[in-house]
């Protein structure tokens, strides 16, 4: 719709572009440049657009502050718990993160790539809906399920119960599968988590020029090669992205970790924060964790330097999709609905058994007020950040400063730390803000503000955009990633201004990645907490804060009427998510 | 597609405006009498407790709850200026940390001093229980008699071995009673006694006192360690899956003829930074009336620390026990020691 206007004062950008390379290769890599703050140093970090590029900088500053609070614990020395941990836990915890990022990453790479794949270029039964509910799972907050599925396959739960009372079993007459085990929180965490890849591979695959593919196809290339040599290598950018949401999202999580029994990084800081009550080793523990983060970042980026990939079309053509008929198609159908089943069916069934159990008692109006809270909430902070995603994207699109993708990537790692610990930043921050307010007015006019900030609404949208700047980022760089600078060129030579670049050739392209982070963020924030129940104002309560209050004190079975409202939210918001990928795909056809 | 717009257009003004009504602090908005919490407990039956002191007093009271450390860095983090006049905690290490912090006010209540037991108070006035649990051990019927065990000392017990649950040593309960084992054992008994508990386990530590408490009952394990509290919830909710679970778990109070059962409490005291002294002192002062004793223990199963105030119906046929008198402060400083114990016993 919007570059329809385009067409009558520019040519179509295919028309100029269709004879462009796949894969333009990459200028000469530039001598590496540290930015000294010299005044000519000054002006290349700004680039040819300071005042973008600077407020860019600026909102990437504001949201690293938290992150920079929890790193400067590096800097004091603390009291021998560090050695007291590496003779103890470290070991244990160190093997623990590796094997559940290992296991994670696989699981979450695999069935999301996977089945995007599948569901993109084939036609097999169910295979449209199957596409649509691929993505439910994101509903789902990971401690919740699981513990609906300890509850259910624990020693004590209804299926090893009846399986003991059918053979007359004790506790060592048999062996089944120990849920609570490394593999099982794995498995957890690569059910929810792997609806990031399926999302940003499904994107990148459906954005993908049909042409190359055909053309592989009349050279004889099987899928297996199609899908090898040119899908993965040209949705690899967006696939990376999805993967490291996933993996830091593992990695903060502590929920489930915790409830399952396995120590990981982030119950180390928990455990020396709150039961040592060494906030300066947590940090150092939390750096630590941000080091590791950095460097897997650092070594993807490093991977695939030397490719940048551009989609050589913008017009939205729909894939010719390959009809699968018999074994395959039901093979392929089978493997994509399993992910559905055990990440969504099945423990969304648990939960309405727990709640005819004993639900929530006080699940009426008040669920109202909550239900709106949580999505008033949700949906501001998804306008917020992904506003704020766009813009800086899209300032780094134009001024290429480096200072400005350092300080990008930096402000993404908020998304990593521990929930409560980041928010801690957060509170640190703000606190230091309203102080320095509070202190100059004071100075100035002799009057108190008091707490400005501190306890507001405005406040959690900040943390919501420390939190989750990541995920709106990563896709819409992605985004801004697979359009071609030449598109901008031309429209620049035929007189538009940058603004009108942005709006009448980026925002059109960009539609998909845009509505994609925002219900990202949108459902992150859903299911956020740490943040939340620390920052919220007075008498605020969200439906995640609820199902907190009653899982942390173990009334499962009542804590499980709040998670299906939120799932039951998610849904639908995960449901607008499908259509508008469905009616942008449909859209050029 | 019209109409889509219109209503994603009403809908974002009104989330809007929402959002704006909330943004403005409302201890600024209000000119109402307030006392503001910041508290870590959240029961169901709180409500109804602050519903009635803002009927008899006119006090309407405001909370944030969340996990307690976290509030206590968010009242460290408002400094002065934080509108926090009362902080409230299930655990003692908490309201002890937050006295060391700096964030409470001694409040020296004749009302609280002359009803709370000297062991669940601050000696300096700081923070006072209000409640309490106790972390006792339940055992299956069928497998355990009450005699085979009497303290938390015979837990280490090679016969006890592949047949004791737990939960994991990160939490706070688990702390708070090695500390007391620590208070009265010392650092190398209770190392030993925690190496003699962990090869005992019938399985690495997880999940929440319910958990352990189910366990045994299906037969996972044959000892544990829980809180009362999560007994007396399983009672009182009356689920027909717990109903072979109540009917299989027996209590034992552990060291009845030494030092007593450890203790934990649910205490709280007044923020620092307090601008509604008076309210906030009310408050606390309500807590210890007999009827806020009833909503606790009736409520929410917990233990009231005011002489003559009722027993939990749900467990009361337990009757009444000795309290270890160690006061709380100590075990709650206690708290990171027994950490690391635990850590070199390889309690997970």
């Amino acid at each position: 719709m919007g570059w329809r206007r385009c067409k009558t004062s520019t040519p179509k950008p295919e028309t100029v572009l269709r004879t462009m390379d796949l894969q333009i290769p990459a200028p000469l890599p530039a001598p590496a440049r540290l930015p000294i703050w010299r005044p000519v140093a000054l002006r290349e970090a700004l680039g040819d657009r300071p005042w973008l590029v600077a407020a860019a900088l600026a909102l990437c500053a504001l949201v690293v502050l938290p992150i920079a609070a929890v790193l400067s614990n590096m800097f004091y020395a603390s009291n021998g718990t560090i050695l007291h941990l590496a003779k103890t836990i470290l070991p244990e915890i160190l093997l623990n993160t590796i094997g559940l990022l290992l296991l994670v990453g696989v699981g979450v790479a695999a069935i999301g790539t996977g089945c995007a794949w599948l569901v993109t270029m084939y036609r097999f039964p169910a295979s449209r809906v199957l596409a649509w509910l691929l993505l439910l799972p994101l509903a789902m907050p990971a401690y919740i399920i699981g513990y609906a599925y300890t509850d259910f396959l624990a020693f004590a739960g209804p299926l090893q119960s009846a399986v003991r009372g059918w053979f007359g079993w004790g506790r060592n007459d048999y062996w089944f599968p120990n849920i609570q085990s490394l593999w099982g929180v794995s498995l957890m965490l690569t059910l929810v988590l792997y609806p990031y890849v399926y999302f940003l591979a499904r994107s990148a695959f459906l954005d993908q020029s049909p042409t190359a593919l055909d053309v592989a196809r009349t050279l004889g290339h099987g899928g297996r090669d199609r899908f090898l040599k040119i899908a993965l290598p040209l949705a690899r950018p967006s696939i990376a992205a999805g993967l490291a949401l996933a993996l830091m999202e593992a990695l903060a999580d502590l929920g489930t970790v915790q409830y399952f029994g396995i120590n990981t990084f982030t119950t180390a800081i928990y455990r020396t924060w709150f039961g040592m009550g060494d906030r300066v080793a947590a940090g150092q523990l939390a750096s630590a964790l941000l080091l590791f983060v950095a460097a897997l970042v650092v070594i993807e980026q490093a991977a695939r330097r030397r490719s940048r990939f551009h989609r050589t079309s913008a017009r939205d053509i729909t894939i010719r999709q390959i009809r699968l008929s018999g074994m395959p198609a039901w093979t392929a159908t089978a493997a994509c609905s399993l992910p559905v089943i055990l990440g969504f069916i099945l423990p969304v069934l648990i939960l309405i058994g727990l709640h005819r159990e004993g639900g929530d008692d006080l699940f009426g109006p008040r669920f109202l007020a909550l239900a709106w809270n949580t999505f008033a909430l949700a949906g501001f902070a998804a306008l917020v950040v992904t506003a704020t995603g766009l813009f800086v994207a899209y300032a780094l699109r134009l001024a290429r400063s480096d200072t400005l993708r350092t300080l990008l990537r930096f402000s993404t790692f908020g998304y990593a730390l521990p929930g409560t610990v980041i928010a801690v930043g957060i509170l640190v921050s703000l606190g230091a803000a309203d102080q320095m307010l509070d202190s100059s007015s004071r100075a100035l006019f002799g009057v108190s503000t008091g707490l400005l900030l501190s306890g507001t609404v405005m406040a959690l949208l900040f943390a919501y955009l420390v939190r989750f700047l990541a995920v709106a980022a990563g896709g819409l760089e992605a985004g801004f990633g697979r359009i071609p600078a030449s598109m901008d060129q031309v429209a620049r030579t035929l007189g538009c201004s940058s603004g009108e670049v942005m709006r009448r050739v980026h925002l059109p392209l960009l539609r998909r990645p845009l509505m994609t982070a925002a219900i990202l963020v949108f459902v992150d924030v859903l299911k956020e907490l740490p943040a939340t129940l620390i920052i919220r104002p007075f008498n605020f309560d969200t439906l995640a804060v609820r199902v907190y209050q009653l899982a942390s004190d173990e009334r499962l079975a009542q804590a499980s009427t709040g998670a299906l409202v939120i799932v039951a939210i998610g849904l639908v918001s995960v449901g607008v998510l499908a259509g508008i990928v469905k009616g942008t795909s449909r859209r050029g056809s | 597609m019209p109409k889509f717009i219109l209503n994603r257009r009403a809908l974002l003004g009104g989330t809007a405006g929402t959002i704006a009504s909330l943004a403005a602090p409302p201890v600024l908005r209000a000119q109402e009498k307030v006392v503001n919490l910041y508290s870590s407990r959240h029961y169901d039956t709180d409500e109804r407790l602050y519903a009635d002191f803002a009927i008899e007093t006119g006090i309407k009271v405001n909370r944030v709850e969340a996990q307690p450390d976290a509030l206590l860095e968010r009242m460290k983090a408002e400094g002065a200026n934080s509108p926090a006049d009362v902080f409230i905690s299930v655990d003692a290490g908490r309201l002890e940390r937050a006295r060391e912090m700096g964030l409470l006010q001694p409040l020296n209540s004749t009302a609280i001093n002359g009803t709370v037991p000297a062991s669940l108070r601050d000696p300096e006035g700081h923070w006072f229980g209000f409640s309490s649990r106790a972390r006792v051990i339940m055992y299956n019927k069928d497998k355990v008699a009450a005699a085979d065990i009497a303290t938390y000392e015979d837990l280490a017990d090679p016969k006890w071995k592949g047949r004791v649950l737990t939960r994991s040593s990160s939490h706070t309960y688990t702390q708070s009673l090695v500390g007391s084992i620590l208070a009265a054992l010392g650092e190398a008994k209770t190392e030993a006694w925690c190496r003699g508990l962990v090869a005992n386990f019938a399985r690495a530590p997880k999940g929440g006192d319910t958990d352990q408490i189910r366990g045994v009952a299906a037969g996972e394990g044959d000892v544990c360690l829980a809180n009362t509290y999560y007994l007396g919830n399983m009672i009182r909710k009356n689920a027909a899956q717990d109903a072979s679970v109540i009917a299989k778990i027996g209590v034992v109070f552990p060291n009845q003829a030494g030092r007593g059962t450890h203790v934990n409490i649910a205490g709280g005291g007044i923020a620092a930074s307090s601008k509604n002294r008076e309210h906030a002192r009310r408050f606390l002062e309500y807590l210890v009336t007999p009827g806020a004793q009833t909503y606790f223990a009736q409520g929410n199963d917990e233990f009231p620390v005011v002489a003559g105030a009722p027993l939990p119906k749900t467990i009361a046929a337990l009757g009444s026990f000795k309290i270890d008198s160690l006061n709380a402060a100590i075990f709650a400083k206690n708290n990171g020691e027994a950490l690391k114990i635990m850590d070199r016993a390889g309690w997970k």
